[in-house]
């Protein structure tokens, strides 16, 4: 076993109990860590099982295999950020509506007592 | 202005878009209600950080929602409109906090309305044959022009004056705007909008005047992101099916 395969499987795995611990703790909800936990999967995967790498590097036509391995890390973390983006507009969205509700409410409430 | 509507009857609530108006918010509200009294006047005071809501406040001849964070003239108005759609009203009427819309006009705008023409009526800058009246700068108007020829391909209607903040809308448009107005730059895609969901659009010739007091909100920096972020709303906006669609789509 390479030297930067130990790295990589103990730097995974405490990436993954990192994720898993703040769930735990109930600072990170479950649907939010879905694709962290998709990625850190994807990632201690190739670690464990090198070949499964160097196949697909094959395959895709990348010379340095562990490329691949950062290709994948891109690839997840656009796709978290873009989640993010989603959830931001969803947010704000949200957040208009409250406050277009408390300003009608208020409204309500100062006409009702006059 | 030969007018055979009678306009008394009618329950037209004036909604007032205002963020840090307090040099011109009285003379707007004085204005409109000189008008006409009939009409209810609600000042959307948008988080200003001046005194507008208070100055508004004490003339006592408008209702004050005040908005407690900043939302932008599309969450402002879209308030207005969930006011309207509340409170039953027949007719709102849009009509900008800055002063640059001339009250004694509201009348033209709802004559369409009334007569049953439109659902929505824009009051237009650029019909006038004999130009008069505050027409923007060079910029802006190409900027208007452009938008101009998008509507022209995209709904196949001329929108002379698609930015315009003067408008009219019937209850149909009310319920449909109070939910679903657009955020921020909002007037060309409710253009789009409105006629992608089947709404009658009109335009009125009508005059403007040039703000006197504070600056327009959208400065020279930010009217590159301002023309991009418009072109884009207004594609999407054409591009998604009506809400009647998606709402039998589920």
């Amino acid at each position: 076993m390479d030297k930067i395969q130990i790295y990589s499987i103990v730097g995974s795995l405490l990436f993954l109990f990192f994720i898993l611990s703040l769930i735990k703790k109930r600072k990170l909800k479950e649907e939010y860590s879905i694709l962290w936990l998709f990625v850190v999967s994807i990632l201690l995967m190739f670690s464990v099982f090198r070949p499964i790498l160097e196949i697909f590097a094959d395959l895709v036509g990348i010379y340095y295999a562990p490329t691949a391995l950062l290709l994948f890390l891109i690839i997840g973390v656009v796709a978290i950020l873009i989640h993010y983006s989603v959830i931001i507009s969803k947010l704000s969205e949200q957040n208009k509506v409250l406050i277009q509700e408390i300003a009608l409410l208020k409204h309500k409430l100062s006409e009702q007592k006059k | 202005m030969q007018c055979a509507i009678e306009f008394e009857n009618l329950n037209v609530c004036v909604i007032v878009p205002a963020y840090n108006e307090e040099e011109n918010i009285v003379s707007v509200l004085q204005d409109i209600h000189n008008a006409n009294e009939n009409y209810t006047i609600v000042v959307i005071d948008d988080g200003s950080v001046d005194s507008t809501a208070k100055i508004a406040a004490k003339e006592k001849i408008a209702k004050i929602i005040s908005l407690p964070c900043n939302l932008g003239i599309g969450g402002a108005v879209e308030t207005g409109f969930k006011y309207a759609y509340e409170n039953n009203f027949d007719i709102a009427i849009q009509f900008d906090g800055d002063g640059q819309h001339i009250a004694a006009e509201i009348e033209k705008l709802l004559e369409p309305i009334v007569k049953n023409e439109a659902d929505a009526v824009i009051g237009s800058r650029f019909l006038h044959k004999n130009q008069q009246g505050f027409r923007s700068t060079f910029m802006r108007r190409i900027g208007i022009k452009i938008f101009e020829i998008i509507c022209r391909i995209f709904i196949g209607q001329r929108i002379s004056d698609c930015t315009s903040g003067f408008r009219a809308y019937n209850k149909k448009a009310i319920e449909m705007l109070a939910n679903n107005y657009p955020t921020d730059f909002p007037e060309p895609e409710t253009v789009i909008l409105l006629k992608k969901n089947y709404f009658r659009i009109m335009e009125i010739a009508v005059e403007m005047r040039e703000r006197i007091y504070g600056s327009s909100s959208i400065g020279n920096l930010k009217s590159i992101y301002y023309m991009v972020k418009v072109i884009l709303s207004m594609s999407m906006a054409k591009s998604r099916l009506s809400l009647k669609t998606r709402r039998e789509n589920g």
